[in-house]
């Protein structure tokens, strides 16, 4: 196995254009649990740890850019949390502190996992993923993004920069994760939801992809059974459907507690 | 000792608390792990395994697999010099499989290769072609369906004949009037999942040619001698010939009492001529190992209307998987300990352990009484709804004692405080209700922040239970030690006894120190080659078990020492318990004095907050007296008792492996999830210490009373906090919610 490790953007765009069977890593928590446990087993990997142009974040116009690179960790720090509480939320439910030093917002995208946690966050606040190859860059929205369990709209020869996503001037936003136990879990479900001159929920979990549901505010009240029946879930070893969609309304009634206040 | 020697560990003696002499070695990451183990010139091994849970082998190609860069050797069953079957208690079990495969995983060809990743693609090259059949799954129908074992394995072994296809033992005791009635009767069926041990360290271990025909194998298990008194015929070699020697053990808890990689490793290894390791990875370990037997339990408490136990009625389905391991003795147990410590003079027991194609069940902790306690205490609960009297009244109203007896007949002759458990747990105080708002960490589900306090209920529950320690039923249980003492005061002290993390190390060199009235004491290498058999570390034995082996080994090297004038002295000395007899095959009564050497039991309080709304669960609190004869190493016994309970509160809540048509859905700790630090609160631990009599010191083992215990009372707790039966663990989101 090759492991390709750029020094820039420019190079490692170049690489993938050359090699666009190579697996781009950053933290590795999702690559390197395909590896060891011998389910893939790719002849080159990218390693992008060492382009700098993919870490960080910044802030202006009601706009926030988020690196791909950018780890949970990051996402949980006080000025990105008071942008993102949301984010944040769902930053703190991911894995263990190594896990989350490692874990990055790019890596969330490329595996397009329905139980990524920083999905529903960043589909509440309109995010907009940031792709590039050597002929150029594009945007597309998340709900476009994301098309399938584990699939994504990126091409072979393209990478994640980042994805910008939008603040909001009243925004108020909450993330719920729900797992059997009280830390380090899959989502068996999870719900983000946003309040901010009408409603958001994304839900993970309980579908194929994380899925966007907008309502009015006015109707609220009957929003929890709205997010639960836009859900399709399945029963699967980590829990059942009847429960997902269960836990979907209530977490959406308690998420609507806390935002409309 | 020079004076520039590092600074030994004071190790005290026996009473007081001592640190693990593995402790700090653990922590900062320098333990060597039978993982870690390396050899020069050293090959890896590989099993290649069943992808069905039941199949026969139509034909095994080998061919393209011999031929792989860096492969050494591509062995199968025909490769196996000796026996074709192994296994703990009865050889049922194939070292490499034939004809069929009983269980998903179950090892089937080896190879050996320079590095890993040769040896994983030359497994995948192995062309195995399989009919495959219909799966036993559904142990209620195990016994109408085709036997897995033909030549019935268990059979004639003393045990009730049951000629129904699949059993792998069926027990009946019978007690008193079995059919007498009570006034009031309470009635439930109950279900435990298969539990796993979760050990972090997976199964591995290196194993050495000696050049003469023999082999070394240095590996984490939990009863060397036994290992190789398994290996030995299946290599076709004399017992000497194979030397079993303890690696760092990575957890136990039953899981490493069967061969995982030893006869495999050793069969590469004198096949090539060089050192063979071998390292299961998480998946495999899930298939590498047996696991806790899942339970149906039907049962049925009568009593008098003042509480008094008249009558308990309890049939117990265990699966055993496919191969027999040690399920007849877990089988024996939970018929043993079905109605719990308390006092009845009627009963009807029924325990069956079948055999099917689901994943083989063996040694867990608590082996037998968990699964039963689950039950009885749900019951105990139930009659004193029904009767409308404390919960606690009723418990300490029956609770069984000193000569007192169990269902099989046997008066207990040593020590056994329930009622003092039950009253010392139960008048420890449980915290307030802590206020809202609060961090998500201190509620329901913890870091998902699903509550602030909405569907939040509490509830406060308790269970008591009890098991036995040591082997039972006839079996010659016993321990040897062997002392060196030199001239100079100095000790060395060998005993098998496997140090599997619970602490025996510690107790070995604090014995060791008591009786030699000496600092200058050193234990060596855990090994079949320099002393004879220490028994298995299980149960709650070893404690004891090495306890009373190296101290009679030490006095005896003292009096020798003083009979030949002072000079060196090399002894070694056998200790056993006092004798059992097995149980009469018809009535399930004791055919001796004794069936089981001894028993310890434990209460304990849990305060649980549950999401009723969400089906999540948040324990708060958990109090617990036990009784552990003499605490050899208090702080030792108090990591027992909170890690015991933590296991048993992952089985109230979370752990189960679960299988479709007999294949592992989730082997993995993504998917099979164990407690973590936000689940499992801290512990506050009595030690009830009443000397034991026939045991060295008074000792009693503590390993598994907290985790046969801590499960009926974690989920006694959520009933309380939901108002909801909850018969089946682990309780699932949807069975709080009621979906």
């Amino acid at each position: 196995m090759d492991v390709l490790t750029p020094r820039s953007l420019e190079e490692a765009l170049r690489l993938k254009a050359e090699r666009p069977d190579a697996v781009p890593i950053q933290g590795g928590t999702d690559v390197m649990v395909e590896l060891n446990f011998d389910r893939a087993r790719p002849a080159v990997l990218l390693n992008l740890n060492e382009v700098a142009e993919l870490r960080g974040w910044s802030q202006a116009d009601g706009k926030v850019w988020l690196g791909a690179g950018l780890t949970y960790s990051e996402a949980m720090e006080p000025k990105l949390a008071e942008a993102l509480p949301a984010l944040a939320e769902a930053s703190r439910t991911v894995g263990g502190p190594q896990i989350r030093n490692r874990g990055t917002i790019g890596g969330n995208l490329g595996t397009a996992s329905p139980a990524g946690d920083a999905l529903p966050p960043l589909l509440v606040c309109g995010a907009e993923v940031k792709l590039a190859s050597v002929l150029g860059e594009r945007v597309v929205s998340l709900e476009e993004f994301l098309v399938g369990p584990k699939r994504n709209v990126l091409a072979e020869d393209e990478l994640i920069l980042g994805v910008t996503v939008d603040t909001g001037d009243e925004s108020r936003q909450t993330f719920m994760k729900v797992g059997p136990r009280n830390a380090m879990v899959i989502a068996v479900v999870s719900l983000a939801v946003r309040v901010d001159g009408d409603l958001r929920a994304a839900f993970g979990s309980a579908g194929p992809v994380s899925k966007l549901v907008r309502a009015e505010l006015a109707d609220a009240d009957s929003f929890p059974q709205r997010v639960a029946e836009a859900a399709s879930p399945i029963d699967d070893v980590r829990g059942t459907a009847s429960y997902r969609r269960h836990a979907l309304r209530i977490l959406t009634k308690r998420a609507l507690d806390r935002c409309l206040v | 000792m020079s004076e520039t020697a590092s600074p030994k560990l004071e190790l005290g003696r026996v009473g007081d608390s001592t640190p693990r002499i593995d402790g700090v070695p653990k922590v900062t990451g320098e333990f060597a792990y039978s993982s870690d183990l390396q050899a020069a010139g050293m090959l890896w091994g590989h099993t290649v395994r069943s992808p069905h849970a039941h199949a026969r082998i139509v034909s095994i190609d080998i061919s393209e697999a011999v031929g792989m860069p860096g492969v050494h050797a591509v062995l199968t069953h025909e490769d196996v010099p000796g026996e074709k079957r192994y296994g703990l208690e009865f050889a049922d079990q194939p070292v490499l499989a034939y004809e069929r495969v009983r269980y998903y995983g179950e090892p089937v060809a080896l190879v050996a290769a320079e590095h890993p990743e040769q040896a994983r693609r030359a497994a995948g090259r192995i062309r195995v072609e399989y009919e495959p059949l219909e799966p036993v799954v559904d142990p209620e129908r195990a016994t109408e369906q085709d036997p897995l074992h033909p030549d019935r394995p268990t059979m004639s072994h003393g045990y009730r004949d049951d000629p129904r296809p699949n059993v792998v033992r069926s027990l009946l005791i019978r007690h008193g009037d079995p059919e007498a009635d009570g006034e009031v009767t309470v009635s439930g069926v109950y279900e435990v999942g298969i539990q796993d041990q979760a050990f972090l360290g997976p199964e591995s271990g290196l194993a050495v040619p000696d050049g003469e025909g023999g082999v070394d194998v240095y590996v984490a298990t939990q009863w060397l001698h036994v290992d190789r008194d398994q290996v030995a015929p299946c290599l076709n070699l004399k017992p000497e010939q194979v030397r079993i020697h303890l690696a760092g053990v990575g957890g136990a808890f039953g899981g490493r009492e069967d061969l995982s990689m030893q006869l495999h490793g050793a069969l590469l290894a004198l096949h090539t001529d060089r050192p063979v390791k071998i390292v299961y990875n998480r998946e495999e370990s899930f298939v590498g190992h047996i696991h806790r037997h899942p339970a149906k339990i039907w049962a049925e408490h009568r009593s008098t209307r003042d509480g008094k136990l008249v009558n308990v009625r309890v049939r117990i389905l265990l699966d055993g998987g496919a191969y027999a391991s040690s399920s007849t003795a877990v089988t024996s147990n939970a018929a043993s300990f079905a109605v719990g410590p308390y006092a009845v003079d009627n009963a009807l027991i029924e325990s069956t352990c079948v055999y099917t194609n689901n994943p083989p069940c063996g040694a867990m902790r608590g082996f037998g009484a968990v699964q039963v306690c689950f039950a009885h205490e749900a019951q105990m609960d139930k009659l004193a709804e029904a009767l409308d009297i404390d919960p606690i009244e009723l418990r300490l109203l029956n609770a069984l004692g000193p000569g007192g007896s169990l269902p099989t007949g046997q008066k207990i002759t040593g020590t056994l405080p329930v009622a003092d458990v039950i009253r010392r747990a139960a008048e420890l105080d449980i915290p307030e209700q802590e206020e809202l708002p609060r961090d998500p960490m201190r509620l329901p589900g913890g870091s998902g922040n699903t509550t602030r306090g909405e569907g939040v209920r509490r509830g406060v529950g308790f269970a008591v239970g009890f098991k036995n320690i040591g082997y039972s039923e006839g079996f010659d249980d016993y321990t040897a030690a062997r002392v060196r003492l030199d001239a100079d005061g100095s000790a060395e002290v060998h005993c098998a006894a496997a140090e599997v993390g619970q602490g025996v190390a510690n107790v070995i060199l604090q014995v060791a120190r008591t009786e030699l009235g000496s600092s200058d004491v050193v234990l060596a290498p855990h090994t079949t080659a320099t002393v004879d058999s220490a028994g298995s570390a299980s149960a709650s034995r070893m404690t004891w078990m090495a306890a009373g082996a190296v101290r009679d080994a030490c006095r005896a090297a003292l009096e020798e020492r003083q009979q030949n004038g002072g000079k060196a002295v090399d002894v070694e000395r056998i200790y056993r318990h006092p004798r059992t007899t097995p149980l009469d095959p018809e009535t399930g009564q004791i055919t001796g004095e004794r069936a089981h050497v001894a028993y310890a039991c434990a209460a304990m309080r849990v305060v649980a907050e549950v999401d009723v709304e969400l089906g999540l669960t948040r324990v708060v609190w958990i109090g617990t007296a036990q009784d552990v004869g003499k605490a050899v190493n208090p702080q030792a016994v108090t990591g027992q008792i909170e890690g015991g309970t933590a296991q048993g509160l992952g089985l109230a809540l979370m752990e189960e492996i679960q299988t479709r048509d007999g294949l592992i859905t989730n082997a993995s700790f993504t998917d099979y999830l164990i407690p973590t630090t936000l689940d499992m609160p801290p512990v506050v631990s009595v030690l009830i210490e009443e000397a034991e009599p026939d045991a060295p010191y008074g000792v009693k083992g503590v390993g598994e009373p907290p985790t046969v215990v801590s499960t009926a009372a974690v989920v006694a707790a959520l009933r309380a906090a939901t108002g909801r039966e909850l018969t089946r663990v682990p309780v699932k989101p949807d069975d709080i919610v009621g979906l």
